[in-house]
């Protein structure tokens, strides 16, 4: 493989509250290569958001980027200057959050935002600004865009307003996209929407994805390689079908036993006991060993992420699961 | 009985075939009262209208005792609406509520809050349903003393049994909400809608705001008390996945109206309203395989100013000619089966 597009190393991303040092992100390391996607899968509380907003440049006091490397084409993004991360945000690596509010300014009116968004990046003229934003909605399947520039967020629906996000993430032709729970407001047929969109435009475009959620049936359709998290850390990857169709790592299968479908209907779930670790008091070694059924003494050691089996799949465990599951 | 898993037969359900709650024709409406300014304009003439929203139009449901019914739909539908008239929150515009064959609305103050306790509700946000400032000894045990179950004396033991039949520790009942994780808060919610024994649980997306390993956990919890205590529930939610694996018999609503209905795992099996096969569609699932999505046209429209005839027609990749004028009737296509489109009518079937 060529060198990735994106490559993070060894992320570690602290919280510095009154209360203690929250470890938030805790040695995370993974890459995205063009065109592909990525999913971060986690429940609340793991880390997954925290890993996008690293990358970003979003962290704010009294959280900080305490060790690691985050390279985008080579460039280290936590050398770089302010200026010059603002450059890169918005351009060439673009975010959408799960409120498309949190994008959207509620007294300015689509148009006056597109055109901000085309301008702060390169140097055009309004109307052609103007234009390219009209084509970014056609884009994202919005009828009528003419009048809907026009409009304010308030006018719009959810679905609507999470599509003029998208719009506005895809203005500049970013070569990364990070998608924070997009969908997980929004209805189901809405959601199938979007996701019919995002995954047309990743095709089309070659952008590649950082897909953050929750659902893994999302993901199921959708990613080329998952990253699961708990507690702060990737505790499994590789390839969607090593990671869904042979889990290796306890929480992941855990993770999978408990959505319902799979079981018979009225069936009890199997479910993983015991609820997420705060992170503040997090004890040392294995985060997931207090719910695991096959944790061991030596679990309160910390297991390294190693490799094991198939191309690109490693698991955080010192009693992987045999790989013969489902 | 050939209900899926109902596998006990009540000797309660044997003695008639009443269902435990029944709702006949009801329509719950909400109205805008025009404002003094659109009031002052209609006395120059101007002809400004109220504003009506039908949140729950003409919607027959009953639920057999120890039956779980599945309430499916889109936000807006009109579920919620729906659920809150079935618990007796929301008193319905048209319509009349039957328990056990018996009117409710007929019934004097006294029974009726009597008759009130055997019907609880569980909410959606286990944030938001718990009163802050009140310790969750207070909170589950308040109800069953002021309604002459239990005397005070009794409160604390009564709560520690209570909190110990939903999986909580007894000791952590001085505590407040907030120092609850949110499984945790859920499990508060479903202890203070048991604490006086009820016979009929609403749960309106009781678990949707969870994690999914927590989730699993509270629907493994519902699906326990509800072969503990003889529980019937009608299990609100927008998560199909969910819906399929606890419910008996589903209903599907859109925009106020039911659009299909049907034992759970027929209706799954077979939909037979293209809004039903959209939505089943949509559904995910956790197997591997690259997915093509292939989504429905269009929104759900403002319920302010539904579409014409059928309400799905605008979306319906089968819409016909007639759909635009002629409100399909709910009727039963198969043993149990109900559908409410006219295609059925029309006999080609898609």
């Amino acid at each position: 493989m060529s060198d990735p597009l994106l490559a993070v190393g060894g992320l570690r991303t602290h919280f510095f509250t009154r209360a203690g040092v929250v470890r938030a992100v805790e040695d995370v390391s993974f890459d995205v290569a063009r065109g592909e996607v990525l999913a971060l899968v986690g429940e609340s509380g793991s880390g997954k958001s925290m890993t996008g907003y690293s990358i970003m440049g979003l962290i704010d006091s009294p959280g900080r980027i305490v060790d690691g490397t985050i390279r985008f084409e080579g460039r280290d993004l936590a050398a770089l200057s302010p200026e010059a991360m603002r450059q890169l945000r918005g351009s060439r690596i673009a975010m959408i959050f799960q409120d498309p509010m949190m994008t959207l300014n509620p007294v300015l009116r689509i148009d006056t935002q597109m055109i901000e968004a085309v301008l702060a990046h390169s140097k055009m003229s309004r109307a052609l600004a103007l234009e390219r934003a009209r084509a970014a909605l056609v884009r994202v399947g919005i009828p009528s865009p003419d009048e809907r520039l026009r409009g304010y967020p308030h006018q719009f629906s959810g679905g609507m307003r999470q599509r003029v996000a998208i719009a506005i993430a895809l203005l500049n032709d970013p070569d990364l996209i990070i998608a924070d729970e997009p969908t997980t407001a929004l209805d189901v047929t809405i959601q199938g929407q979007i996701l019919f969109e995002m995954q047309k435009l990743s095709r089309e475009t070659g952008a590649a994805l950082l897909w953050i959620t929750h659902d893994l049936s999302v993901v199921a359709g959708l990613a080329d390689r998952i990253c699961v998290m708990y507690a702060g850390r990737v505790v499994e990857q590789g390839t969607a079908l090593d990671v869904l169709g042979a889990p290796r790592h306890p929480y992941t299968r855990g993770l999978l036993d408990s959505v319902p479908g799979n079981a018979t209907a009225h069936a009890r779930l199997k479910q993983i006991p015991g609820m997420t670790p705060s992170l503040l008091e997090l004890p040392p070694g294995c985060p997931f060993r207090s719910r695991c059924a096959y944790a061991a003494a030596n679990c309160d050691l910390n297991p390294e992420l190693r490799p094991i089996g198939g191309e690109s799949h490693a698991v955080r465990c010192f009693y992987p699961l045999p790989a013969t599951t489902t | 009985m050939t209900i899926p898993g109902d596998r006990v037969v009540n000797p309660a359900s044997a003695r008639g075939d009443a269902p435990l709650l029944e709702l006949k024709n009801i329509a719950k409406r909400f109205v805008r009262p025009l404002d003094v300014a659109q009031r002052m304009a209609n006395w120059v003439g101007a002809s400004q209208r109220e504003e009506v929203v039908h949140a729950v139009d003409a919607v027959n449901i009953h639920i057999r005792e120890r039956e779980v019914v599945g309430l499916v739909g889109e936000s807006g539908c009109g579920k919620s609406t729906l659920g809150r008239v079935a618990v007796g929150l929301l008193e319905p515009s048209i319509g009349e509520r039957f328990w056990r064959g018996a009117s409710l609305a007929a019934l004097a103050p006294a029974a009726a809050r009597e008759q009130q306790l055997k019907m609880q509700m569980i909410f959606q946000d286990p944030y938001a349903s718990l009163n802050p400032r009140r310790r969750v000894v207070d909170i589950v045990g308040e109800a069953p003393v002021a309604h002459g179950m239990i005397g005070m004396r009794q409160q604390v033991e009564y709560v520690g049994l209570q909190l110990n039949r939903v999986g909580l520790d007894p000791t952590l009942m001085r505590r407040f909400p907030h120092q609850f994780s949110g499984g945790q808060r859920a499990r508060i919610g479903i202890a203070r809608a048991l604490a006086v024994k009820p016979e009929f649980l609403v749960c309106d997306e009781s678990i949707a705001a969870l994690d999914v390993s927590i989730q699993a956990q509270v629907l493994n919890l519902f699906m326990d008390l509800r072969s503990a205590l003889n529980l019937t529930y009608l299990f609100i939610s927008h998560d199909l996945r969910v819906v399929r694996h606890i419910s008996d018999r589903v209903v599907i609503m859109y925009l106020g109206r039911v659009v299909e209905s049907g034992p759970a795992a027929e209706l799954f099996a077979t939909p037979n309203h293209p809004y039903t096969q959209a939505l089943l569609a949509e559904v995910g699932s956790v197997e591997p395989k690259k997915r093509k999505f292939t989504p429905i046209r269009g929104e759900i429209p403002s319920p302010l100013a539904p579409p014409s005839g059928c309400h799905f027609h605008p979306r319906c990749p089968h819409a016909m000619a007639q759909c635009r004028e002629i409100v399909p009737a709910l009727e039963e296509i198969a043993p149990g089966r109900f559908s409410a489109c006219l295609l059925n009518v029309g006999g080609s079937t898609a």
